[in-house]
C-alpha cells in the first residue's frame, strides 16, 4: 500500500513540474484534477491504515485472550489441597488353614525373635493395612510416612517415617528417621510386594521378620555401569536382635554392598554382603524349665549378623509382560556371644552364652502366562549348637533350656497366584513347615493384596 | 581394607567425560538424542524396542546408569511411572530430578489426546496427561526435536552449535520425508481400523485413519475371547480393514480377531528397533507406512 502511494505521488509531482507551454487554463485544469486524486488517494489510504492498525489491533487482543483463556483453563483454583502428598492405602485379607496352633509357633534352636513371626491366626482374618503418605518436602529432601494398622487394634504403628535427600550428587543419598534397613534383598521391600504370603524362615528367625532402623542411612552409587552401591547405617537399638540401650550412642550398625548389572537383553542380577552388628543388653525371651515352670531368660553381649543375597531375573527380550523367572536366595550367618541370664525374676543366675547359627531360603518364581505366576521356595535354619555357660560348668541341666536345643526347621513353600493388574492379586500357598521340633504344620492361605491411591514404582 | 579405600580412590577419579551424558527412557528418544547430538554424546537407552515401556523395572543397570546422567530424556505423562521416579531417587543424581533442566519430557512439548475426564483405576490403565504414546505421528518428533536440541545447547553451550546444526540438517530431511510419507499414505485416509492397546491416536490423526474398536476391554487390560467375539459383531458393521498392534505387544487378541474378521493383522515397528527395519527413526516410519499401505492390498 506504501508502495502505491508512493508511485502515485511520485506520478502527480512529475505532472506537476510539466512546463508551462502549453494552454495555462487546460494545464490548471489537469493539475487541479490531479491534486484531486492524490487528495481522494490519500484519504483512501489514511483510511486503510487506519483499518489496518485496527485490524492489527483487535487481532493481538483476540490473540491475547486465547493465552489468558488457555492458561485460565490449565490453572486448578488455588487451594490448600494442590500439594497434598501421594496417598495410598494396603488392604489385605486372608483365610488361613493350619494343622497346628499358631499360639504355639515357634522356630526350635532359636531363640524367639518377637511376637510377630508365626502365621496370625486360623479362618478368616484381615492383614496389616497399611497407609502411605509421600512426596516432596522442597527441593532438597523427600518424606514418606507409612502407617500400619493391626487387625487386634492396639493402635497404630509407624512401619516407615523417613526423610531422604533428592540427590545430594556424586551418587550419595542419605536417609534419616525409621526406615527399612538396606541389609540383604528382600528386607528393603515392604510386605504387600514379596512373593510368597509370608517371610522366610531366615528373615524370622534372625531379624524377627523385617529389620527397621531408627536412625541415619548413607548409601553410595559408584560411577561405574556396573551398579556398585555401598550402605551404611547407624541407629538406636531396639528391635531384634539389639535391644534399647538408653545410650547416646550407636548401638545398631550395618554395613551393605551391592552389585548389579545385565547379562544381554534378557536377564539381570543384583547380589550382596551385609553385616549387621549390634550389642544386645538383657535380650529377654520367655522358655519353659525342666520342672514346666515358665522362666524368662536374658542374653546380653555381642551380636553380627552377614547376609549374602542374590536375585537373577530373566525375561524373553527383557520383556516380563508376557513370560518372566526370578530366581533368589539369601543366606544368614549369625554369631552372638556374651552372657546369659537364667530366670531373671527368680534364681537370676548367669554364664557365659555363644552361639553361631545360619540359615537361608533359595526360591524361583515363574510367570507362564501374564498374570498367572507360580512360585516354589525352600527354607533351612541350622541352630547350631549354642554354648551356654551354666549347663557346660553343670549349675543347669540342658533340659532348662528347651528353646535353645539344637535343631534344624526347614519348610517347603507353593505358590500360585493371579494379578488381574498391578493394582490387585490374589494368591495361594501351601506350606510344610517343620520350624518346631516336634510337629510338622501344614498352613494353607488363600490371601488377596490390593493397593488404592498413588503407588509408589516396586523396587527391584 | 586397603583395597577397598583405593578402589574407592580410583573410582572417585574416574576422569569427567566431555561428551553429554543422556540417559533416555525408549528408543525413539535415544535415537532422537544421537540425531541432534552426533558424535558430542553419550546415549544409553533404558528399553528396547520390544520391551512394554509400562512395565519396565528399576534394574540395577538403570540405576548406574542414572547416577552418571547429565540429561533424563524420558516421554512423562506418567508413561514411566512405574519406574522412572524410583530410578530418580535411587540415583543420587541431583541433575535428573524433577524441575531441574536435565530432566527432559517429550509429552510437554505436543498437544496431548485422549487425556482422560474421569480418573478412576476402574477405567483401566489410562494415564491422566493424556495418552502417552505420541512418537507415532512424526510431527511430534520435530516438535520434541526442537525442544530438546534448545536443552541440550543449554546443557553443553559449547556444542549448542554442533548441536543446532545437526538438527537444522535433521529437521530438513525429516520434512522431507514426512511429505513423501504423507503422499504414500494418502489411501490411508478415512480407513476404519481396529487397535489391540490404545497406542495409536497420534498415528490415526496424522494420517486420517478412523479407529473403530480396540481389542482391550480398558487400557492394559487383556480381552477374553467372549469379549473379543461381542466385539466382533459391534464392528462388523464399521468394515474395519485391519488391526494394529505395537511389535512388544503378543499378538494373540489381534491374531484371533484378524482370523475371525478376516482382516490382516498389522504389527507395527511402534519404536526405533521394534524390527529389523526400524533401526532408525526414519526406518521406523518407513516400515509403518509401508505396512500400512501393504495392508490395503
Amino acid at each position: 500500500m506504501n508502495r502505491t502511494s508512493i508511485a502515485v505521488l511520485a506520478a502527480s509531482g512529475l505532472l506537476a513540474s510539466l512546463p508551462a507551454s502549453a494552454a495555462d487554463a487546460d494545464l490548471n485544469a489537469l493539475r487541479d484534477e490531479i491534486r484531486q486524486l492524490r487528495d481522494s488517494y490519500e484519504q483512501r489510504i489514511a483510511a486503510l491504515e487506519a483499518r489496518l492498525a485496527q485490524a492489527e489491533n483487535q487481532a493481538g487482543a483476540a490473540e491475547r485472550s486465547a493465552r489468558e483463556a488457555t492458561v485460565a483453563a490449565s490453572q486448578k483454583p488455588a487451594s490448600e489441597a494442590a500439594f497434598n502428598p501421594g496417598i495410598y492405602a494396603i488392604l489385605s485379607g486372608s483365610y488361613t488353614a493350619l494343622s497346628q496352633d499358631p499360639r504355639h509357633y515357634s522356630i526350635g534352636g532359636f531363640v524367639p525373635p518377637g511376637d510377630e513371626i508365626g502365621p496370625r491366626r486360623r479362618g478368616f482374618g484381615v492383614g496389616e493395612s497399611e497407609v502411605g503418605l509421600s512426596a516432596n518436602v522442597d527441593q532438597l529432601f523427600r518424606g514418606q510416612l507409612t502407617i500400619a494398622l493391626p487387625p487386634e487394634g492396639g493402635g497404630a504403628e509407624v512401619e516407615e517415617a523417613y526423610i531422604q535427600t533428592l540427590g545430594l550428587g556424586h551418587g550419595a543419598t542419605l536417609k534419616a528417621g525409621r526406615f527399612l534397613s538396606g541389609i540383604g534383598y528382600l528386607n528393603g521391600q515392604h510386605p504387600h510386594s514379596w512373593d510368597f504370603a509370608d517371610a522366610p524362615l531366615a528373615y524370622k528367625a534372625m531379624l524377627g521378620g523385617q529389620l527397621r532402623n531408627d536412625g541415619v542411612q548413607l548409601k553410595w552409587l559408584a560411577p561405574t555401569d556396573l551398579m556398585v552401591e555401598l550402605g551404611a547405617e547407624m541407629a538406636s537399638g531396639g528391635p531384634f536382635p539389639s535391644t534399647d540401650r538408653n545410650s547416646n550412642g550407636v548401638t545398631v550398625g550395618t554395613l551393605s554392598a551391592h552389585l548389579g548389572g545385565d547379562v544381554g537383553v534378557s536377564s539381570n542380577w543384583r547380589a550382596g554382603l551385609s553385616l549387621l552388628a549390634t550389642s544386645p543388653r538383657d535380650r529377654a525371651y520367655d522358655d519353659t524349665n525342666a520342672a514346666g515352670a515358665d522362666v524368662t531368660n536374658a542374653i546380653s553381649g555381642r551380636s553380627r549378623t552377614w547376609v549374602a543375597d542374590a536375585v537373577w531375573k530373566w525375561a524373553p527380550n527383557g520383556n516380563p509382560t508376557e513370560r518372566n523367572l526370578v530366581l533368589q536366595g539369601e543366606y544368614f550367618y549369625r554369631h552372638e556371644t556374651g552372657s546369659l541370664a537364667y530366670d531373671v525374676d527368680g534364681a537370676n543366675l548367669a554364664g557365659d552364652y555363644a552361639s553361631r547359627q545360619s540359615g537361608f531360603y533359595a526360591q524361583a518364581v515363574y510367570q507362564f502366562m501374564p498374570r498367572w505366576r507360580i512360585g516354589y521356595r525352600y527354607d533351612r535354619l541350622d541352630s547350631g549348637t549354642t554354648s551356654v555357660g551354666l549347663v557346660k560348668g553343670g549349675l543347669l541341666p540342658a533340659a532348662d533350656f528347651p528353646t535353645l536345643a539344637s535343631y534344624r526347621p526347614q519348610r517347603n513353600s507353593l505358590m500360585l497366584d493371579w494379578s488381574p493388574t498391578e493394582f490387585s492379586r490374589l494368591r495361594l500357598q501351601f506350606a510344610r513347615d517343620q520350624s518346631r521340633p516336634d510337629a510338622t504344620d501344614n498352613q494353607l492361605w488363600l490371601q488377596y493384596i490390593v493397593s488404592l491411591g498413588a503407588h509408589g514404582a516396586h523396587r527391584y | 581394607m586397603r583395597f577397598l579405600i583405593l578402589l574407592l580412590a580410583s573410582l572417585l577419579a574416574l576422569p569427567a567425560q566431555a561428551a553429554l551424558n543422556i540417559f533416555a527412557t525408549v528408543p525413539e528418544w535415544g535415537a532422537l538424542a544421537r540425531e541432534i547430538g552426533g558424535d558430542k554424546v553419550d546415549v544409553f537407552t533404558a528399553t528396547g524396542g520390544l520391551q512394554d515401556p509400562h512395565h519396565i523395572q528399576a534394574r540395577p543397570s538403570l540405576i548406574a546408569r542414572a547416577r552418571n546422567a547429565d540429561l533424563l530424556v524420558a516421554t512423562g505423562a506418567e508413561l514411566e511411572i512405574g519406574w522412572l521416579p524410583l530410578l530418580q531417587r535411587e540415583s543420587g543424581n541431583p541433575r535428573i530430578q524433577t524441575g531441574q533442566p536435565g530432566l527432559f519430557e517429550a509429552a510437554r512439548q505436543v498437544a496431548m489426546k485422549d487425556v482422560p475426564t474421569r480418573l478412576d483405576r476402574a477405567e483401566g490403565d489410562i494415564h491422566p496427561g493424556g495418552n502417552p504414546h505420541i512418537q507415532t505421528d512424526p510431527r511430534n518428533i520435530l516438535a520434541v526435536g526442537a525442544a530438546l536440541t534448545e536443552r541440550m545447547a543449554q546443557l553443553s553451550p559449547s556444542d549448542a552449535a554442533a548441536y543446532r546444526a545437526n538438527w537444522k540438517a535433521f529437521s530438513e530431511r525429516w520434512q522431507a520425508a514426512i511429505a513423501r510419507w504423507e503422499k504414500q499414505a494418502a489411501p490411508l485416509r478415512g480407513v476404519p481400523v481396529v487397535v489391540q492397546h490404545k497406542a495409536f491416536p497420534y498415528l490415526e490423526d496424522w494420517l486420517g485413519l478412523k479407529e473403530v474398536a480396540a481389542l482391550e476391554p480398558k487400557p492394559g487390560v487383556e480381552a477374553s475371547v467372549a469379549y473379543l467375539g461381542t466385539l466382533l459383531g459391534q464392528v462388523a458393521g464399521a468394515a474395519p480393514k485391519m488391526v494394529l498392534v505395537a511389535a512388544y505387544q503378543s499378538p494373540q487378541a489381534a491374531e484371533w480377531f484378524g482370523r475371525e474378521a478376516k482382516v490382516p493383522v498389522v504389527v507395527v515397528p511402534f519404536t526405533v528397533g521394534g524390527n529389523e527395519r526400524a533401526k532408525d527413526l526414519f526406518g521406523l516410519f518407513d516400515d509403518t507406512i509401508d505396512r500400512l499401505v501393504g495392508a490395503l492390498k
